[in-house]
């Protein structure tokens, strides 16, 4: 089979680069011409900057002309998710309150991928809060796998994108599974790297403590050439990890041989779709076939996690949201009567329902008499959780579990619901509340839509998963299958 | 006399016979002098058109995160080194959240819980009384932007803000509840700022802003253990509206017990116009500020070799070195004391010591004629034109005798307004003394044989008419001769003639 230029790697396409078989022009033209025709029914993006891209392509094509340098993602075109700051684009969250915001800076990772063609800035559920694209303040992103089906969020914009080729790669953010759960529901591959890896500089904060950026792409070995661009440390982030960045190309060794692999079987209990189940088995049989070392185990505080999780990010959002008062940018009421009137206009006018239910539960749980009841008990608990994972990190090197409980659900299957909504990312909250890294790629397809297998390492193990990934894919091959929806 | 009583107005009896016992705690803020401000790059500049000093950090766009100032840190460990901190090993930043618009993030970056310095003190004096006051902590924290009203808040259409003041770094230092009257407040005031400008860390200038205090004030019957209600008191711009205030406001809650009322926990603003407090917001609109651990920011693990090298570049604070004028210098508690009380007038002093170790004479002239000066022109010493080089050039022609000590003084003030040395003031002015003895025997003998009928009188016994003569002589040399040379040499010529 003989993919199209936008189908493609981004190693593939960085070999062409290299012998000069394709030009960074004709790569960009191709994937813009795949957004002219699958947009209209992916809606991944939030806004397309055609003509930024292809400007940037022919700096490249000229620069390589010249003779000059060229990493391995200079002119692959690609997408961030609308919440990175993007100098002279604007940056929305997918919020009305930030709808016409154009940052006068760039995002730390937005720097890094300099000489990248930025197709556009992808979708989102407002300010990364939720599961489907459906808190969007403009409009839901469709499954390319099936369009009456939601992408998963809340990074679904960067997740459609890459899988329906209207870019060969995007980045995301996840802060309880925002690329993972997205990257299932699309079949492509997701990794949230170790809180502190990479720079959040530049990224709209949802909950500080939880956020990280990371790649959504289309193969295991994209995902770790990306995440060695972006990875690094940064003086503008405190948070941001010091010392030098592992090669984790280098990690991609096709071996799971002796490779001890936990399965926690909260992970696999009641709440989890049979199917999927059966594929995330299938998956476990394939790496022990391959010589991994598979055992179940137990991480007793997962079922915290949830509560956990939505007391600690609702609080930090509180306070993290709390400058969208319409004073300096962003929306503004139009006919205030006072500043309080101002403030209480802008915020009710400019922020979705979503948004305002975990502002008011932050607010809640941090307010006089309330913080030791919810906010610490949550800090608390989220210690046992981080324990639960080291203790189970000193016997095995990957703990592998489903990305969603479900397959992608319907377009306003759970909107009324938001507890239903909340428990698709029952798998993926725990990794984020304890910093270490994971990974969700295809292992298998139920009713012609992808099932997402989760890998989790200990603090930087990204290597390892990496590795893990990496091997499992090149086997199954489920990578090779492009989205049958558009 | 009961020491407690000395301290100014610590006991009142009211009018129906009741004792009170005033309890005062003050929470002061220091701005400090840094490059940048304290969680970003944007320079710290003062009188820059609006929003000029800012970048994406201070103004909180969506997206930037806080990096710490480490100057900040270090001034911050200073200062608490100074006032007799404990320095602690663990501290963290935590977000103080309310709504404002002059705050770009609608939080405040500050310490709640684990602030970088605890428990110190300070010793002070008032009316005579020496008394030691607690401190209970210093902490960091961002300070906020400003809002400029057309008119009044109520009624303006509109309001400005420059973000200019966002993020410059404040320490708050805040003191126990020590303090029993409005004197004893106003030293501890007064004392922290002299420490704070020694350290070299702030301006210290309440004028402007760059050091505030609140107070924290109630009453209760003598001899009660138990706190009264207390008001917190704003809005004092100088340590004598902090003293008025507190003079005002401790009347008005002795008068609001005493006519059997309660007083309320609120926050009042000074009026220095009216000369009144007036409430501002009672407790039940006290906000909640929902403090929690800033996520943006690591926690300080503070090493203590760290805190010892600081502590090796702590300055001699001014009680060491009002000790050090007498001991080793020879000067009087009083004038060591006087030389001390701003670091700036102390550096002018030793300035000028270091080129002329006359203690005692340079003392003299630095506390006396500069110092008069200066304050006419309300300038602090290291603003005013005369340099210490240029004060010692003075004091050497006095030396020389080119000058006497009475035409130093104008010489002074003429170096004082123009900026000159005093060679050249003497110089254009033909001040010079003169002390050409041939010169001034000259002047002597006509002045002798014009007043013939005053040397008889001289010569009759009265001594007046020396006085008269000596004036005449000095009238004739502009007052440029030498009055001792004049003196000795008048008497010897009469002597010569009788």
């Amino acid at each position: 089979m003989v993919n199209l230029l936008y189908q493609k790697s981004i190693t593939e396409l960085h070999d062409l680069l290299v012998r000069r078989e394709v030009s960074a022009v004709e790569i960009t033209r191709s994937v813009l011409e795949r957004v002219e025709r699958v947009e209209g029914t992916v809606k991944a993006y939030v806004t397309v900057t055609a003509e930024q891209a292809l400007a940037t392509a022919e700096e490249v094509d000229a620069k390589l002309a010249a003779g000059g340098d060229m990493g391995p993602l200079t002119g692959i075109p690609m997408a961030f998710k609308d919440n990175m700051c993007t100098k002279g684009v604007r940056t929305t969250c997918s919020s009305r309150i930030l709808e016409n915001f154009v940052p006068p800076y760039d995002a730390a990772v937005v720097e890094k991928l300099a000489g990248a063609p930025m197709i556009g800035k992808t979708n989102l559920d407002e300010f990364a809060m939720g599961s489907s694209t459906e808190n969007s303040a403009f409009f839901t992103t469709s499954n390319p796998w099936n369009p009456d089906l939601v992408p998963g969020g809340s990074s679904g914009g960067s997740a459609a994108a890459v899988a329906s080729g209207e870019a060969v790669y995007a980045l995301g953010s996840d802060t309880g599974g925002s690329i993972r759960q997205p990257a299932s529901f699309c079949g492509v591959v997701g990794l949230k790297p170790t809180y502190g890896l990479v720079s959040r500089y530049g990224l709209v904060a949802f909950a500080s403590s939880l956020d990280q950026i990371g790649p959504l792409t289309r193969t295991v070995t994209d995902c770790a050439m990306v995440l060695q661009a972006i990875a690094g440390p940064d003086e503008r982030d405190s948070t941001c990890a010091p010392g030098p960045v592992p090669d984790f190309n280098a990690a991609l060794t096709g071996e799971v041989r002796g490779l001890r692999i936990g399965v926690p079987r909260e992970y696999l209990a009641q709440g989890v779709d049979p199917r999927v189940a059966g594929a995330v088995g299938a998956a476990i049989d394939l790496l022990a076939a391959m010589g991994a070392e598979v055992e179940e185990t137990s991480l007793p505080h997962t079922s915290y996690a949830l509560p956990v999780y939505y007391l600690i990010a609702p609080a930090e959002a509180s306070s993290n949201l709390a400058r969208y008062d319409g004073v300096r940018y962003g929306y503004r009421a139009a006919r205030p009567e006072d500043v309080v009137d101002m403030f209480m206009q802008t915020r009710s006018e400019g922020f979705g329902a979503e948004v305002k239910r975990r502002i008011m539960l932050g607010t809640y749980a941090l307010s006089a008499g309330y913080y030791d009841a919810y906010y610490l008990k949550a800090l608390k608990v989220r210690t046992l959780i981080k324990r639960d994972f080291d203790r189970a990190f000193t016997r095995y090197d990957v703990l592998l579990t489903p990305t969603s409980p479900t397959l992608p659900f319907k377009k306003g299957e759970k909107t009324m619901d938001p507890v239903a909504m909340y428990l698709s990312d029952i798998c993926t909250l725990a990794a984020p509340l304890a910093g270490i890294p994971a990974l969700s790629l295809t292992c298998g397809f139920v009713d012609g839509l992808p099932v997402g297998l989760q890998l989790m390492g200990p603090p930087f193990g990204e290597r390892t998963i990496l590795r893990a990934a990496h091997a499992y894919e090149q086997k199954a091959g489920h990578w090779r299958r492009q989205a049958e929806g558009v | 006399m009961n020491r407690r009583l000395a301290t100014g107005a610590a006991r009142r009896k009211g009018y129906r016979g009741m004792e009170y016992e005033t309890v005062i705690g003050l929470e002061v803020h220091v701005e400090l002098k840094t490059e940048s401000k304290v969680f970003c790059h944007s320079t710290t500049g003062f009188g820059g058109d609006p929003n000029s000093h800012v970048c994406p950090v201070c103004l909180g766009l969506p997206g930037v995160l806080p990096v710490v100032n480490r100057q900040v840190v270090e001034w911050a460990i200073l200062l608490g080194l100074a006032i007799n901190c404990r320095i602690a090993s663990f501290s963290k930043f935590d977000r103080k959240n309310y709504y404002y618009p002059d705050m770009p993030k609608n939080y405040q970056i500050s310490q709640y819980d684990l602030p970088i310095c605890l428990g110190g003190h300070l010793d002070i004096e008032a009316d005579g009384v020496k008394k030691r006051i607690g401190i209970t902590r210093l902490h960091m924290e961002e300070d906020t932007g400003k809002l400029v009203h057309q008119g009044t808040i109520t009624t303006t259409p509109y309001s400005l803000v420059d973000y200019n003041r966002a993020g410059i770094p404040l320490l708050e230092i805040v003191s126990e509840p020590d303090m029993s009257s409005p004197l004893e407040a106003r030293a501890y005031a007064e004392k922290l700022r002299q420490i704070i400008v020694y350290t070299g860390v702030s301006d210290g200038k309440m004028e402007e802003g760059s050091l505030r205090c609140d107070a924290n004030v109630s009453v209760r019957p003598r001899g009660s253990t138990r706190l009264g209600t207390k008001a917190e008191i704003k809005n004092m711009n100088s340590f004598r509206a902090l003293q008025r205030a507190l003079t005002y406001e401790v009347e008005r809650q002795i008068g609001v017990l005493e006519e059997g009322g309660r007083v309320v926990q609120e926050t009042r603003t000074w009026d220095e116009g009216k000369g009144v407090t007036l409430s501002l917001r009672s407790k039940e609109q006290a906000h909640d500020y929902r403090y929690f651990p800033d996520p943006d920011l690591v926690p300080l693990v503070i090493d203590p070799a760290w805190v010892e090298e600081i502590r090796a570049c702590l300055p001699e604070l001014p009680e060491a070195r009002s000790a050090r004028y007498v001991e080793k210098l020879g000067l009087s508690a009083y004038d060591a004391g006087v030389l001390t009380a701003e670091k700036s007038l102390a550096d002018y002093f030793e300035a000028c010591l270091a080129l002329y170790p006359e203690a005692k004479a340079v003392a003299n002239w630095v506390m006396g004629d500069l110092a008069r000066l200066l304050n006419a022109a309300g300038q602090s010493v290291d603003q005013g034109r005369v340099t210490p080089e240029r004060l010692v050039g003075l004091l050497q022609l006095i030396d020389r005798g080119e000058i006497s000590g009475k035409m130093a003084k104008d010489v002074l003030e003429a170096m004082f307004a123009t900026g000159a040395d005093a060679v050249r003031v003497v110089r254009e002015k033909g001040l010079s003394q003169i002390s050409d003895e041939g010169a001034i025997l000259e002047v002597i003998r006509r002045v002798l044989t014009e007043n013939a009928n005053v040397v008889a009188d001289f010569r009759a016994g009265k001594d007046r008419a020396l006085g008269f003569l000596v004036g005449q002589v000095m009238k004739k040399t502009r007052g440029q001769a030498n009055p001792d040379a004049v003196n000795r040499l008048l008497r010897e010529t009469l002597q010569e003639q009788g």
